[in-house]
């Protein structure tokens, strides 16, 4: 079990790490969700695979470690803060400099800014 | 040595550092009374010094400790040794008279206060190196002499070469000033302590030890740069550009004796080596010829006096660095009759300038007439200068030549260091004799912008007391200073002191004929100046500031050219750099890692374990395959969050596992909100060779975070949670010890956590408004986006749900306490279930029907959570301290209240507020309601 488990942790990391470094916002903040699942996952295991006992008093003998969830628990919110930030930060880049691009020069054919056209919406 | 029981030495930077601020605050009384109320702070101080004279002379040292940091072993010390009060008292002596003679000096237009608070600025500075007892302390005034003195040098900002010569001056200072921290802290490691004290006493050990000749190197760099030693001599011409008074303080009497105080407070531990008597001998001896020689083709009068004090720090050096203990003894008499003929022959020069209009001795000539009095006046400095008998200078130039005899610091060569030391001696005479006849005599002045006068009488006084003291040091040496040099002296070499004799006659000895031959040569070469001047004429003369400022530029350009390179403004290059270095760093301890060996077997595997594992890993490929088609992308993501809200839920997390799932509903919702304004598709863009290498990286950090993270799950397990397990139900009345730690043990990070969550909220509402988005007509197929209206269906069962998700919410938020749920979960299942509201009906529907402010909700629900801590302290406890009891309710049996319910309602309103804040304004991108800056 506990390799299985550190071997989705491992793909999660990579498939993340590898879409952060692709120049465009879009995949930039897919890349953040991801690596932000391998991360909880990893900080979660801290407290080590346990399979029955939640740490609810007087459910069971032995309990889970509850440390590592209550941290992972305002991780995952948070999370999802910094997620919703970079991605409104990306329209507002998009917005204002008319690409998506955040991979230093701009290419040839990138996503021009395309004029508001509020009738036909 | 006695620990004091008063700060007094304390007392006196704490006094100067006060009197740095009179000046400023008393310009306004006029140019005297400023004068005077600066006056004052040295002065106390001065006085304070001298009523310690009689203790340190008889061979006490005070020392004084401040308890600063305790706990991190920092302690402020200062002492006052036999070195320390001499140069204390030339310090606050000299300085007292430049004071007065800048009132003169300065113009009523310029910002005299200013000046003044800089000069008493690096008073202090230069006060608290030569009172330090750490030698960190001492570094620190170290540098802020060097700052200082930038400050006074460019204090006629507007001149060109004011800034330039100020900017060198640093430059050159500044970086000594790092290489003496890096020997400082490399001494201080060798001997385990900071104090100077216990360093002084460890001179053994450091030289014995094999980083000294590193050390020694870093502290003499300090001090060369410091007291402008060849080849680091350049800045201090430069560095004439400073008004005049500063010249006389800081490149006569006080800056560039620090790095020679430098030199001899490390006497005791850094030399009687071979590494010392060479380095420190050769470097005094070439400055010492090379300033004797260049002074006398200057023609401007400071430029001279600049290079003379070059040529005199250098002598200085020397002196330090032959091997006997005479020549310390000589070299602190010369600091002295230096910094006082010195300090006087800057101030005629700059009377000279200030009546005259020029210093340029080419257009001198001739002043006698003008202004004999201040010509006696510079006679007599100048000859002590020079080394002519009678005057103070004649004295300890004498000693100097008789050590130089004896010196075998050069080894089978050291018979050159007297010769040599007789011709600079040659050209010492000379230049002194071209500052007097050039200028007092010599025809007639040459097209002078004014007709020179005598001075105001008070501008005369510094330079009446200086040279009195010339005199009377060089008629009465034994009475004027011979305990101060005695004290002096035993405190550098910490041993008896060997037998001098400060007497004006010696008999006729090789050291007069020395001096003899030296007066009689200068007066020659000067009366021959011609063909030496037409000799060095071939010389093209380089300008050291362009040289300078080309080195300064090559550099800049170097960096900007690095810096481009590195920071081309790809940020997914930054971050590639950024992991290989992580990998570095990481992958190469964990090859030696033996300790992460597994210490227990894997748990047994079920298929549901491996089915999920597989459509995590299949979706998370999938993801990264598809990124380019963006939706495809979001859905296999949202399929990886689902995995991952399971795993939790499998692995007895059922708080996390409710977490990850209502995140994962609005995290989904809000970036397909996002898509609409985004291209939907990436372009193919990356070349083979960049997709290689950023499967190369992430798979290394892939494979890295695994291996950690499979060392560490199969450690046995040592942790802290016991402790909440027990407290939960007795110290937090509830039995979710998961939530118990958020709301209680923890609360305070929640706390942090909701506030960043709402912050995160009400900069993501500033980034939206008034945001000028293009609103797509048709998808990346160019369909047009259809004109339906919200579905019948979706808006009816999600309007007849919401009454019931409202429920299960509070539920959920009711029961947190002891059952999975609590505050982030049921805010996050409120705001899932209102936003289901906004996707089925449109904002134009919900908005007059929801009319609440977000913004608020998240105020509110942070005031909640900290008026809930605060609330303790009414109850003498500390900040966050919950309470809970047990009531019995009629009807409804026994239940439990606790304070840190209402906490957890904070955190619920919280979590509502800012993530309907967040959703709701991009929401409204897309109607009519778009949010503005006012709203």
């Amino acid at each position: 079990m506990e390799t299985l488990y550190v071997i989705c942790v491992g793909v999660l990391t990579s498939c993340g790490v590898y879409l952060c470094l692709r120049g465009r916002t879009f995949s930039v903040v897919v890349g953040l969700t991801m690596l932000s699942y391998a991360v909880n996952l990893f900080l979660f295991s801290s407290g080590r695979l346990n399979l029955k006992d939640a740490a609810i008093l007087g459910m069971s003998e032995s309990y889970a470690d509850p440390l590592p969830q209550a941290l992972t628990l305002t991780a995952i919110v948070i999370g999802f803060a910094m997620i919703a930030f970079v991605v409104i930060l990306s329209m507002r880049a998009r917005a204002d400099l008319g690409n998506d691009f955040v991979d230093g020069s701009e290419p040839a054919d990138s996503n021009k800014f395309i004029k508001p056209n509020r009738d036909k919406a | 040595m006695e620990q004091g029981a008063t700060m007094s030495l304390f007392w006196i930077t704490a006094i100067l550092l006060i009197g740095a601020i009179i000046p400023v605050l008393t310009e306004k009384f006029g140019r005297t009374i400023n004068t005077l109320a600066t006056m004052l702070a040295p002065a106390i101080a001065l006085a304070y010094v001298i009523s310690l004279l009689p203790a340190v002379l008889a061979g006490e040292v005070i020392v004084e400790y401040l308890e600063w940091i305790p706990s991190a072993g920092l302690t402020l010390s200062m002492h006052l040794d036999g070195l320390a009060l001499m140069f204390a008292l030339l310090i606050l002596g000299i300085g007292l008279l430049i004071i007065l003679y800048a009132r003169y000096y300065l113009s009523e237009k310029e910002a005299v206060g200013r000046f003044f608070s800089y000069l008493i600025l690096f008073m202090t500075a230069m006060l608290s190196i030569v009172l330090a007892n750490n030698v960190l302390q001492l570094w620190m005034a170290w540098e802020v002499t060097s700052i200082s003195s930038f400050l006074l040098i460019s204090f006629w900002s507007s001149k060109s070469e004011s800034r330039k010569g100020a900017r060198m001056a640093l430059t050159v200072t500044g970086a000594g000033g790092l290489a003496l921290l890096a020997g400082l802290l490399i001494i201080a490691n060798i001997v385990g302590s900071y104090e100077l004290s216990t360093i002084l006493a460890s001179g053994d050990l450091i030289r014995e030890h094999s980083l000294y000749s590193v050390a020694l190197i870093l502290v003499l760099l300090g001090a060369f740069t410091k007291s402008a030693q060849f080849p680091f001599h350049f800045w201090l011409p430069h560095a004439m550009a400073a008004p005049t008074p500063v010249s006389a303080y800081l490149h006569s009497a006080t800056m560039v004796k620090a790095g020679i105080f430098l030199l001899a407070r490390l006497y005791p531990v850094l030399s009687g080596t071979e590494m010392w008597f060479l380095i420190v001998s050769l470097t005094g001896l070439i400055t010492l010829l090379i300033g004797a020689y260049v002074a006398l083709f200057k023609h401007d009068l400071k430029g001279l006096l600049a290079y003379s004090t070059i040529s005199h720090l250098g002598l200085i050096v020397l002196l330090l660095g032959l091997n006997t203990q005479l020549a310390a003894v000589a070299a602190l008499f010369h600091i002295m009759n230096h910094a006082v003929f010195k300090a006087s022959l800057f101030m005629a020069a700059g009377i000279i300038d200030h009546e005259a209009g020029t210093r340029d001795m080419r257009k001198l000539g001739g002043l006698w007439r003008f202004m004999p009095y201040t010509a006696t006046l510079a006679m007599v400095a100048a000859a002590s200068m020079a080394g002519v008998p009678l005057f103070n200078g004649f004295l300890s130039k004498e000693m100097f030549l008789a050590e130089t005899l004896h010196s075998s610091a050069l080894g089978f060569l050291s018979w050159m260091i007297p010769v040599l030391a007789t011709l600079a001696g040659v050209f010492a005479v000379a230049y002194s004799m071209r500052f007097i006849h050039d200028v007092f005599f010599n025809g007639e002045p040459k097209d002078l912008p004014k007709t020179p006068h005598e001075p105001p009488r008070y501008m005369k006084i510094p330079i009446e007391i200086l040279v009195t003291l010339c005199l009377l040091v060089g008629i009465f040496p034994e009475f004027m200073i011979g305990g101060l040099l005695q004290a002096a002296a035993s405190s550098v070499l910490m041993t008896d002191l060997p037998y001098y004799s400060l007497a004006i006659w010696h008999g006729f000895n090789l050291p007069l004929l020395m001096s003899a031959i030296a007066i009689t040569g200068g007066l020659l070469i000067y009366a021959y100046r011609s063909h030496l001047y037409r000799f060095q004429a071939q010389f093209h003369e380089s300008d050291e500031k362009r040289v300078f400022e080309g080195v300064m530029q090559q550099l800049v350009k170097l960096a900007t050219k690095a810096h481009d390179t590195l920071n081309n403004g790809s940020l997914q290059r930054y971050i590639a750099a950024m992991l290989l270095f992580t990998i570095g760093v990481t992958a190469f301890p964990m090859i030696h890692l033996e300790s992460a060996k597994t210490h227990f077997p894997d748990q047994p595997l079920s298929g549901i374990e491996i089915t999920a594992a597989f459509i995590l890993c299949l979706s998370a490929i999938a993801t990264v395959i598809y990124h380019r088609k963006r939706m495809v992308a979001l859905i296999t993501l949202s399929v990886v969050g689902l995995i991952v809200s399971i795993a939790f839920a499998r692995f007895s997390a059922p708080d996390l596992a409710l977490t990850q799932l209502a995140v994962e509903v609005v995290t989904v919702i809000l970036l397909m909100l996002a898509l609409y304004f985004l291209p939907q598709k990436t372009p193919a863009e990356s070349s083979p060779s960049r997709v290689v290498r950023d499967v190369g990286i992430a798979a290394a950090i892939g494979g890295l975070v695994a291996t950690i993270n499979y060392a560490f799950i199969t450690q046995p397990i040592d942790t802290i949670s016991e402790f909440f397990l027990a407290n939960s139900k007795t110290g937090g009345g509830g039995t979710n010890a998961v939530n118990v730690i958020l709301v209680d043990f923890r609360g305070l990070d929640t706390l942090g956590e909701i506030l960043v969550l709402g912050i995160a909220g009400l900069g993501i509402f500033n980034l939206l408004a008034r945001v000028r988005l293009a609103m797509p007509s048709s998808n990346e197929n160019g369909l047009p986006w259809t004109q339906d209206r919200h579905p019948p269906i979706l808006a009816v069962i999600s309007q007849s749900l919401l009454p019931l998700a409202l429920l299960v919410s509070f539920y959920i938020f009711l029961r947190g306490h002891n059952m999975p749920g609590g505050g982030f979960i049921a805010g996050l299942i409120t705001s899932v279930a209102l936003i289901q509201q906004y996707i089925a009906h449109g904002v134009d529907w919900v908005k007059p029907r929801l009319k609440i402010e977000y913004q608020t909700l998240i105020a509110l629900g942070v005031l909640i959570a900290t008026l809930t801590g605060i609330g303790s302290w009414f109850f003498d406890r500390p900040f966050m301290t919950t309470w809970f009891d047990y009531f019995d309710i009629p009807y409804i049996g026994e239940i439990e209240l606790a304070s840190a319910l209402i906490f957890d309602l904070g955190v619920y309103l919280t979590v509502i507020g800012s993530s309907l804040l967040i959703l709701a304004s991009l929401g409204k991108l897309t109607s009519a309601h778009r949010p503005t800056a006012e709203e």
